[in-house]
């Protein structure tokens, strides 16, 4: 397996800087709008842009996850079934402002499922979606980000993984990933 | 991510603890997704459920269909009072033709014991036993630990007593085997003649004085005395069993503990609960009914999900 750093974690701070400032100009005092990030791993974007807005404006933002098993179209499709993550939205979307924030946007398919998963929860003003890292040239569907960290070239084969610091990373980083051929 | 080791829920004794948390993890996000303002999600929309019931049934048939549609599949109802049966259709029979028409999984409660088990091993859709005749009724047993799971934190280490007609009852034998599987201390009370000879065998504890038996429990899970299956007497008349097996709120007053008090339905108010007890804070009846959507949904999902 090897690994390829794409984005080091002073370029992913000044990344999360530049997605926060490009949402204030759309957003404003954020008084209509809420964050929901999607599981796994959209969670800790979600929590990153909110502290680092909560930061600039000195405000919190209505932050929430959602999970999205439930509403994926490959049920019985995969070979092992998929574990579903908690969903937690405190608020009600209805006549909101939403901001779906992933890692990474593949196929588009993990969105089209949240934005039918989201419903449940009220009917939003609008939707937009911010993603850190677009995979160009993958899309099934006809889904494009509203905001974005960084595109990205990739092969099918490869693997963006995103990596917070933790107890396991020392860092955060962001790699692509190539499988060896077995 | 895990899944389950069967491909029919047939019992409770056929499946591994593993099996129980799955299924347990699985029931708490359905249950997330029931307190929602919209209750539904797609993920069976292109599975068509039968739900087949040979033997009379309200609650259990009410939640799985509820179930059913909340995950979106498709539903046929068939119950066997107005249908062929009567006419000399065999078991078999009866479920292939329902299994032509394209139906992915069956929901099956019959009053012979071992039903679901001998239909299993001749048809390829996926069966969820909803009880048959005095031997398991596993997602009852679920829902129960379930409940005990969710007032308690969790149900190793609990002792919970099963009071009533432990002879006739297919809760009680799947709820043993549920309890024991996820490391609870089982007891069960009632009089003599409605305790199977070998109860012991499997482990468990038995008292005959129901006022030892709640000062000993955590859990007391109380099960009707079901007149249609009997068919001998096993004690003089229903209020001499009240009298020494009936629970009231007096009794659960005076101990020295809070203990959780609960029931599967349907109640007979008056013989082995009072109305006081049914209705006081010990009981968490309802929310058993509430975790039974959720746990169905659960073991439907988790079972339509293996190809």
């Amino acid at each position: 397996m090897q690994k390829r750093l794409i984005v080091n974690h002073q370029l992913l701070e000044i990344m999360v800087m530049r997605l926060c400032h490009q949402l204030i100009e759309n957003h404003g005092d954020f008084s209509d709008s809420v964050i929901i990030g999607l599981q796994p791993r959209g969670r800790q974007v979600a929590q990153r842009i909110q502290s680092t807005l909560a930061t600039i404006l000195g405000t919190t933002v209505p932050t929430g996850y959602l999970d999205t098993t439930f509403h994926r179209d490959d049920f019985r499709r995969r070979e092992t079934p998929l574990a579903a993550n908690a969903t937690k939205i405190d608020f009600l979307i209805e006549g909101k402002k939403v901001i779906l924030v992933d890692d990474v946007l593949y196929t588009g398919r993990s969105v089209r499922a949240a934005m039918d998963a989201m419903i449940a929860f009220g009917r939003p003003a609008n939707v937009e979606l911010l993603v850190l890292i677009d995979r160009l040239y993958s899309r099934h569907l006809p889904i494009e980000p509203t905001y974005v960290g960084r595109r990205v070239n990739s092969l099918q084969s490869q693997r963006v993984l995103v990596e917070w610091e933790g107890p396991e990373t020392q860092e955060d980083n962001i790699w692509l990933v190539t499988k060896n051929e077995e | 991510m895990q899944e389950l080791s069967v491909r029919h829920l047939l019992g409770i004794k056929d499946i591994t603890a593993e099996d129980l948390q799955l299924i347990f993890e699985t029931a708490d996000n359905f249950k997330d997704v029931l307190n929602r303002p919209i209750k539904k999600v797609p993920s069976l929309r292109d599975i068509t459920i039968a739900n087949v019931f040979f033997e009379n049934s309200t609650r259990t048939r009410l939640s799985f269909e509820l179930a059913e549609k909340r995950l979106s599949a498709d539903v046929i109802n068939f119950s066997s009072s107005g249908s062929s049966v009567k006419k000399g259709e065999t078991l078999l029979d009866t479920v292939n033709n329902i299994l032509a028409m394209k139906v992915d999984m069956i929901v099956m409660r019959h009053s012979s014991p071992g039903a679901p088990h001998f239909l299993s091993r001749h048809i390829d859709a996926n069966i969820v036993n909803a009880g048959d005749g005095t031997h398991e009724h596993p997602t009852q047993a679920l829902l129960d630990s379930f409940s005990i799971r969710e007032k308690l934190g969790e149900v190793a280490g609990k002792k919970v007593v099963i009071v009533g007609d432990i002879l006739h009852s297919r809760v009680a034998l799947s709820n043993i085997f549920a309890l024991q599987k996820l490391g609870a201390e089982v007891m069960v009370c009632g009089p003599v003649t409605l305790l199977p000879k070998y109860i012991k065998e499997l482990g468990v504890k038995v008292e005959l004085d129901v006022r030892k038996a709640l000062a000993w429990c955590d859990v007391a899970n109380v099960l009707r005395i079901q007149l249609e299956r009997q068919q001998m007497k096993y004690f003089p008349s229903l209020r001499e069993y009240t009298l020494y097996y009936g629970i009231d709120k007096k009794m659960l007053d005076s101990l020295d503990k809070e203990i959780v008090l609960m029931h599967p339905g349907p109640i007979n108010r008056g013989v082995e609960l009072s109305s006081d007890a049914a209705d006081s804070h010990h009981s968490i009846i309802l929310n058993q009914v509430e975790n039974g959507v959720a746990i169905r949904m659960a073991v439907l999902y988790l079972l339509a999900s293996k190809k």
